[in-house]
């Protein structure tokens, strides 16, 4: 079973609109080249040039921000639930 | 027995005199505006011709902290004068933070109950200032963005539509009206009506409408200038990418001579650079807005470039805008500066 992952408004342009799509993956940087992979130009958008996460992303991992977890190499199983969400808010 | 201070009591006579020097505010929206503008010169420093200056307007002076303080009063000044704002009503509005506390100051200084509705990522701070000023907090889905908060604010009016007085900023020509009345008539006077560039971020649209159109209607050659993120997935809190967005009603792009992108990396290191060169800790915002300030500049033979500093860096330290800066050192600012060039074709 693959894990769920919830997509921000801001990256839904690449999912066909979709708010909910999913990936697989051993680790949360699996997940990601695996969205890359069915979803082309997502990856560029969590990750920068170094392959880090971009500062201003954050990924929860069942609701813990996975930079309080291993960072991108956080283990996930199946079924598990993973959040992109945009650091900010955005509008005033 | 409570001590009595006879030297703060006024005598009933008294109370009918004009005791308060008029150099002291009497209330805290007598604080809102004249902020004062700062010539970067240090981060500058070597990079522009000599016939180029660059001046920040520094919003983060206002009572609430930010720009938002001047059509949060405004806004709500033309309420209470069209009676749409009026006792038994309750301030709401959408707001990513800035705009709320400015409402939620307002609303104490005016005797408003104030309710906001904000995505859940918006930073704590901001949250904290919003309810310390005795507002209410609504949060909505951090994945919908400012636009879910926008949307959920309609609902809870739309359910109880009698109950509230909604500024709207984002469709209020107050807004604009308030720097159109302010920010713009203070640069004028600030830079002796010299300036000739200025450059501000879209949050809304209001700072860079109101201030661009009285500019230009003391000089039609001001060139206005927006910047807005590069990308709908940034971190630049405050501003929209309006392509990807539900674009303002009070925004006009056709009035701006340019609209340039920044990243939100770019951004971050200018808010970095500008702590370690001028010892100014601005918002994100700042930052980018400081970036095309300075490529600007660096475009320019002659000119007196203006870029609005929307507020201050002390909201921000618990959001990602501080996720490594620890590994920012001053040298990197060679590095950077080297990034931050002259606009290779001419923009304006």
């Amino acid at each position: 079973m693959p894990v769920r992952v919830r997509v921000p408004t801001p990256l839904r342009r690449f999912t066909a609109g979709s708010g909910e799509v999913s990936a697989v993956g051993d680790s949360i940087r699996d997940v990601i080249e695996d969205l890359e992979h069915r979803h082309p130009g997502l990856r560029e958008r969590l990750l920068d040039e170094s392959g880090e996460l971009r500062r201003f992303v954050n990924i929860y991992l069942n609701g813990d921000d996975i930079r309080f977890l291993d960072r991108l190499s956080s283990r996930v199983k199946d079924g598990d639930d993973v959040s992109i969400v945009p650091a900010i808010a955005g509008g005033k | 027995m409570a001590t009595t201070f006879p030297s703060c009591q006024r005598s009933p006579a008294e109370n009918n005199k004009e005791t308060v020097p008029v150099e002291r505010a009497r209330g805290v929206l007598d604080l809102i505006g004249n902020t004062p503008l700062l010539e970067v010169r240090r981060l500058t420093e070597g990079l522009l011709n000599p016939g180029v200056r660059v001046f920040a307007k520094l919003e983060g002076f206002n009572p609430g902290g930010s720009v938002k303080d001047r059509p949060a009063l405004r806004m709500a000044q033309e309420g209470l004068r069209t009676g749409e704002l009026r006792p038994g009503k309750v301030i709401v509005d959408s707001t990513s933070g800035n705009t709320g506390i400015a409402l939620a100051m307002v609303g104490v200084a005016l005797g408003y109950p104030v309710e906001l509705v904000m995505a859940a990522n918006a930073s704590r701070e901001r949250m904290r200032i919003i309810e310390a000023f005795g507002a209410k907090v609504i949060l909505s889905d951090p994945l919908e963005g400012s636009d879910g908060a926008i949307l959920l604010c309609r609902e809870i009016i739309e359910r109880a539509p009698d109950r509230y007085f909604k500024p709207d900023q984002y469709n209020n020509e107050f807004n604009a009206m308030a720097h159109f009345e302010t920010t713009g008539p203070e640069i004028w006077r600030q830079t002796e009506g010299r300036v000739t560039h200025f450059v501000a971020g879209i949050g809304t649209g209001g700072t860079v409408m109101g201030t661009g159109r009285y500019l230009k209607s003391q000089n039609p050659g001001v060139k206005i200038i927006a910047v807005e993120p590069d990308d709908p997935m940034h971190g630049l809190e405050g501003l929209k990418h309006m392509a990807s967005s539900i674009v303002p009603g009070i925004y006009h792009e056709e009035e701006l001579d340019a609209k340039i992108p920044v990243s939100t990396e770019d951004a971050y290191d200018m808010v970095y650079a500008l702590g370690q060169t001028e010892g100014l800790l601005v918002g994100q915002s700042a930052g980018a807005a400081m970036v095309v300030a300075l490529r600007l500049a660096r475009s320019l033979k002659e000119g007196c470039v203006v870029v609005l500093f929307a507020d201050f860096g002390d909201k921000y330290l618990s959001t990602n805008l501080w996720i490594g800066w620890q590994s920012w050192r001053r040298e990197r600012l060679d590095q950077v500066l080297r990034k931050w060039n002259a606009f290779s074709n001419a923009i304006i």
